[in-house]
């Protein structure tokens, strides 16, 4: 009962400090979890993501923009294909599945991909989960049909619903261009997917083609192929036929490395955030070393009539870093609310941006380290005070002042 | 109950002189008794207080209390020997401003060997006549409220001795008469030795053992000032001698 009594009523005596000082570790802890998790999770989510689809067929260009642009709908494409391109790579015997894409158009600012009915019908976007719609029927293809789905976070973003009207702008940005003529009227909702689908406008791959104001060539070109293969052992053959030979067409392939790769490119940004969590930790255990002291000028008198009383100087010095290890642990406690707070707002932006959905809720290591670091760091910013505490001179500190 | 011999302690002045502050060749102390020692301000006689609680380490000499040589203990072991068989009531009491009156007891009980004793711990402080001031903080009683807190804390323990430092110099008249008519009856009751310093005439009259410090310590004359006396705020701590 005694050392925790006192550790109690030190802190109530110092309540002000105790608190800024727990605040900032809070503040510390949650910003480093959250930011830890973002890019944590995001990494896995992308690379989940992409592998629905074990390849791209694209324009001639980066493989990165060539995926970004037709799983993740982030960036534009670097160019475009041919029809008949899409039509030849349906056709070869190694080849499960090949959904084409095509973009360019937007409704205030959520884009619209023209597509064939097949992607939402005969593909899974993850193992074993098919599009599924949450209301309403797919869109009709060919001829004058001008029907559309919406994915699931798009359609509650713009309040569109089943039988909702919207005239299709040009560009893949709000801003970029003119209103199309066409009517296109909303014939179902997706269910969610938490894939960048949700984000999405479908409509008939003809819709795009066809679309009032596009130019001519249009007609017989398309954004990408989205494509499954049978088995892993023609990808060598379709890499070699598309991309060491001529300089139209780009085959990404496989479509996690490529997203994996982007990661590991940016893997300098891993390290800068290492360093800045360090000194994150670092600067919040300083911050408990110069509270700690300063109170501890304030109680030294309190320390001598301890010892006077019979208490140890092992025990004094014990009871300072473990109030340093209390005040780390009540900022890692309060790290746990900074990080929900942090981590409710980002993964909203999150997938605002780019479809891709992570959560707080999931588990990761540095929920456990990163507290488990506060408190470690917060005794050892008590070991100074500590130290004070255990020189405490009873004699000199008792004499009375006059 | 409390032996001491030989004792003699030394103190580094700031300009670096060694003086010595207490030299008692023999001063005893029977279980129970109940002496008070006359001193001037500067006579070395906390310093003495001091080195029977174990505070201090003496330069030389030998203290024993209750049958333990307390010099052959090492700074560990005079803390366990006070908690146990010491209690010191200050004149300033020294009570932790930050607990409350019931929590200051328990603490001067918490580091002996019997542990803290909720109830003994109330029975002390309705004992001083301070049961209804049990979750108050020292700030919130009065001069003599406080210094009855310092005689219950003292006491809780059933110590064998109790030390008190001019108990009375923060009292008026009419609150030394009382407090020093507790603290007496408290030791009787508990059958602690009472060991009292003070300068004051009134406080030493309530006596009968009274002897005088002057003739037992035999400190160098030209120490008495300023060793002893109180630290003016700001003052740099005296260096004890070891």
């Amino acid at each position: 009962m005694t050392i925790p009594l006192i550790i109690y009523r030190s802190l109530r005596q110092h309540a002000l400090s105790t608190l800024v000082t727990a605040a900032s570790i809070a503040f510390a802890t949650g910003l480093l979890m959250t930011v830890w998790m973002v890019k944590a999770q995001s990494q896995r989510a992308f690379v989940e993501t992409s592998t629905s689809f074990d390849a791209v067929l694209g324009a001639r260009g980066s493989e990165l923009q060539i995926v970004l642009n037709a799983i993740f709908h982030l960036e534009a494409p670097p160019g475009n294909i041919r029809v008949a391109d899409y039509e030849q790579i349906k056709r070869h015997p190694a080849v499960k599945a090949a959904i084409p894409v095509a973009s360019g158009d937007n409704y205030k600012g959520w884009r619209i991909v023209g597509t064939s009915p097949e992607l939402f019908t005969d593909v899974e976007y993850a193992p074993g989960k098919k599009y599924a719609l949450e209301e309403g029927r797919l869109f009709s293809t060919g001829g004058h049909a001008h029907e559309a789905v919406v994915g699931s976070f798009a359609a509650r973003q713009l309040g569109l619903a089943v039988g909702s009207i919207f005239h299709p702008s040009h560009g893949l940005a709000r801003a970029s261009g003119h209103e199309h003529e066409e009517e296109y009227k909303v014939t179902g909702i997706l269910a969610p997917t938490s894939t960048p689908a949700d984000r999405v406008i479908w409509i008939p791959l003809e819709g795009v083609q066809h679309m009032s104001g596009h130019a001519a060539s249009a007609e017989s070109e398309l954004s990408a192929v989205l494509v499954q293969l049978k088995a892993r052992t023609a990808e060598f053959a379709l890499q070699q036929y598309y991309n060491k030979q001529g300089d139209r067409l780009t085959f990404a392939y496989p479509t996690a490395t490529i997203i994996a790769d982007f990661f590991n490119k940016i893997g300098w940004f891993d390290r800068v955030l290492a360093l800045v969590a360090f000194v994150v930790m670092l600067v919040a255990a300083a911050s408990v070393l110069a509270s700690t002291y300063a109170s501890m000028s304030a109680r030294q008198r309190d320390i001598a009539i301890l010892r006077a009383l019979g208490a140890r100087r092992g025990m004094v010095f014990g009871v300072v870093m473990l109030e340093a290890m209390v005040i780390g642990a009540l900022g890692a406690l309060g790290g746990f609310a900074v990080y929900f707070a942090l981590m409710t707002g980002v993964t909203e932006l999150i997938r605002e941006q780019t479809g891709v959905v992570i959560t707080a809720l999931s588990w990761h290591a540095v929920l456990l380290w990163c507290p488990l670091a506060m408190i470690v760091l917060g005794a050892l910013g008590g070991v100074i005070p500590a130290m004070k505490a255990y020189r405490v001179p009873v004699a000199e500190t008792l004499s009375p002042l006059s | 109950m409390l032996i001491v011999r030989n004792l003699t302690k030394s103190f580094t002045t700031p300009e670096g002189a060694k003086v010595r502050v207490v030299d008692v060749a023999e001063f005893h102390l029977e279980p129970g008794a109940q002496v008070a020692l006359r001193g001037e301000s500067g006579s070395g006689k906390t310093t003495f207080l001091h080195l029977i609680a174990g505070i201090l380490r003496p330069n030389s000499g030998s203290i024993v209390i209750d049958g333990t040589e307390m010099t052959a203990l090492g700074e560990s072991g005079r803390d366990v020997l006070r908690a146990a068989k010491i209690g010191y009531i200050f004149q300033t009491f020294n009570l932790l401003q930050g607990h409350t009156v019931l929590e200051n007891v328990l603490l001067g009980m918490s580091f002996a060997p019997g542990g803290v004793d909720g109830a003994r711990a109330r029975a002390m402080l309705d004992r001083v006549g301070l049961s209804h001031r049990l979750r108050h903080f020292p700030r919130e009683l009065s001069t003599g409220q406080q210094q009855r807190v310092a005689v219950a804390r003292a006491i809780a323990n059933r110590p064998k001795l109790v030390i008190a430092d001019e108990p009375t110099g923060n009292l008026d008249n009419r609150h030394t008469a009382s407090a020093l008519d507790l603290m007496k009856e408290t030791c009787r009751e508990c059958g602690a030795a009472l060991l009292l310093v003070s300068h004051d005439d009134a406080t030493l009259a309530r006596f009968e053992d009274v002897r005088d410090f002057s003739a037992i310590n035999r400190m160098d004359n030209a120490s008495r000032t300023p060793w002893g006396q109180p630290r003016k705020p700001g003052e740099a701590p005296r260096r004890a001698v070891e």
